[in-house]
């Protein structure tokens, strides 16, 4: 399913549950999928207009008045445009909103460059209590918006809207926000794997396990704060470390885990994601090509590191 | 105490306030005080011993860096004692210039990035009527502050939601740091703009008690739209050597002997 459509569903069982869930939309309802729940509850969604600033901080108004609101865009319009409204009316004033954006990193796609952020994360990582979530599937999603809701601290999820691979379909997963998932063990290297670079880390790790290589993969979902215990847990094992992100390596997946080794456990790292360029149109397929991220570049890079370590 | 005596003694706190740390945006704070002395008399539904009360209205500072007047004026109403004034911008105070409404008792929204608070206020407004309650929402932004884009956005969502429980307050002393606002970027005409989207105008001697106590009345009133209240004011308003200072006193140095030279000037 889509993920948009996992959202809407579980944003509306949460909103009949609790009514001081409130949302509001900047133009984008119709990308986001929250059309439903406009016309589920008109009272308590709102339109702020092509007017981001001003929605973030219609909403932590409306948290201060003791409400939970969502706002909903895509990445970069829901983070750079908007980086200072959360940084002062979000989280320096200790303000409950959730933020959704859309469509990250390569998920852009067609809008290329100025809709593809790959800075949305380091953006928001380094406002402090904000809470950086990134789901894999719509298992995930549909577990995570209820511990969202109860956590109350600024919360940004960076969402794929469309089709994703399911990953967590044994129906005995469960999720917490602040812990990360291990998908499977291994001993020569570890992948630490975000949003929809995951199902390509499973994949690799099964033509390395062809190869005699065994790796461990861990989904970072909750970029921020990040579960240290697990990955200097897997790093002390393996000794050796990549990262596989839909973001700029710099201040994203790779710098918050190597953050954590560099002081806990120094291991030798790599990482694949956006090498400090902006994005440009493309199908996701192409774009994954063009900044070195397919299948075949992480089983590339993990043999590179366990002949190196 | 009437709406003249405590305007007196929240000019008269908020210079004590500044000079106990000798620096401080003493103009903008100056040109708020009979606004905060009619507001916090006469109109504001609030209880200083309960000060998270519900269905209280509350008041946005978006001109954050007029804090030292709002905490002269909660001091002035018993929210905190008026010692605590002496604790401005030292390491570690409950009040620091920008308001934080996790540090200061009594103030409802944190500001200073100029053109956020209005959008706060805003979404308090939608709050207020979402949960059905009756609380008024008062904000007040800077006439310079005006030339965020920002706060026409808020202004526009204010409208079209039809916040009729929000009432904003521009305080128009003319003047910003780097000039007078009319040479810098002319906001001008503030009741036309305002009345062009959508919301109801009203401008005042913003000095005058009187009139600000009947603009609230009539803003009150208003059952069909937000209103916007623009305040013609002086910067540094009540003390002339400070009046004098003109665009300079925006953040001016200002010692004990200064406040104790315009206590003076104030009786």
């Amino acid at each position: 399913m889509e993920m948009r459509k996992v959202f809407a569903a579980e944003m509306e069982r949460l909103m009949n549950k609790n009514k001081k869930i409130v949302l509001i939309d900047a133009d984008l309802a119709k990308a986001d999928g929250t059309v439903p729940l406009h016309n589920a509850f008109p009272s308590r969604t709102f339109e702020a207009g092509i007017a981001e600033a001003n929605m973030v901080g219609v909403a932590a108004g409306l948290s201060a008045y003791g409400f939970i609101p969502f706002v909903t865009t895509f990445t970069p319009f829901a983070t750079r445009r908007v980086c200072d409204q959360i940084a002062v009316s979000v989280a320096y004033a200790q303000q409950n909103v959730k933020i959704v954006g859309t469509d990250p990193g390569i998920a852009a796609e067609l809008n290329g460059g100025s809709h593809m952020s790959f800075e949305d994360i380091a953006v928001l990582r380094s406002i402090p209590d904000m809470v950086i979530f990134e789901p894999v599937d719509a298992e995930q999603l549909r577990q995570a918006l209820p511990q969202i809701v109860k956590c109350e601290k600024p919360c940004y999820i960076r969402m794929f809207r469309k089709e994703t691979p399911d990953v967590f379909t044994d129906g005995k997963y469960k999720f917490n926000l602040f812990k990360a998932d291990k998908i499977c063990d291994g001993k020569d290297l570890t992948i630490f794997v975000s949003g929809l670079c995951t199902a390509d880390a499973i994949q690799a790790k099964d033509m390395l396990k062809a190869e005699g290589i065994s790796v461990e993969v861990i989904n970072i979902h909750t970029i921020k704060p990040i579960d240290e215990e697990a990955i200097v847990k897997s790093a002390k094992k393996t000794k050796a470390v990549l990262t596989v992100e839909n973001h700029n390596v710099i201040g994203g997946l790779y710098s918050a885990v190597t953050e954590v080794l560099a002081k806990n456990c120094p291991v030798k790292c790599d990482c694949i994601g956006i090498y400090d360029q902006f994005g440009e149109v493309g199908k996701i397929p192409q774009l994954k090509a063009r900044y070195n991220m397919t299948v075949n570049d992480i089983v590339a890079k993990a043999k590179d590191l366990v002949k190196n370590k | 105490m009437d709406c003249i005596e405590r305007s007196k003694e929240i000019r008269s706190l908020t210079m004590q306030c500044i000079a106990s740390i000798g620096v401080g945006h003493i103009g903008g704070c100056l040109s708020l005080a009979d606004l905060l002395a009619v507001l916090y008399t006469k109109h504001m539904n609030i209880d200083p011993k309960n000060p998270h009360m519900k269905g209280r209205d509350r008041l946005v500072l978006s001109k954050g860096h007029a804090g030292p007047a709002l905490y002269a004026t909660l001091a002035s109403f018993g929210y905190f004692p008026k010692e605590e004034l002496n604790t401005l911008n030292k390491i570690g105070t409950k009040l620091p210039s920008h308001c934080n409404m996790n540090l200061t008792t009594g103030v409802d929204m944190t500001t200073g990035s100029l053109g956020q608070g209005i959008s706060c206020a805003v979404g308090m407004a939608l709050g207020a009527k979402l949960a059905r309650e009756k609380a008024r929402i008062y904000c007040v932004i800077g006439d310079g502050e005006s030339q965020e884009g920002q706060v026409w956005e808020a202004v526009m969502f204010a409208a079209q939601n039809k916040l009729n429980n929000f009432t904003l307050f521009v305080d128009n002393n003319g003047m910003q740091i780097d000039d007078y606002t009319k040479n810098i970027i002319n906001m001008e005409d503030y009741e036309k703009k305002f009345k062009s989207f959508g919301f109801n105008a009203i401008r005042i001697d913003g000095h005058d008690i009187d009139a600000i106590d009947a603009a609230v009345e009539k803003a009150k009133k208003c059952k069909t739209r937000p209103t916007a209240i623009i305040l013609d004011t002086v910067k540094g308003k009540g003390v002339k050597f400070i009046e004098e200072v003109g665009v300079g006193n925006h953040s001016m140095p200002f010692t004990v002997a200064d406040y104790e030279r315009a206590l003076a000037e104030l009786k």
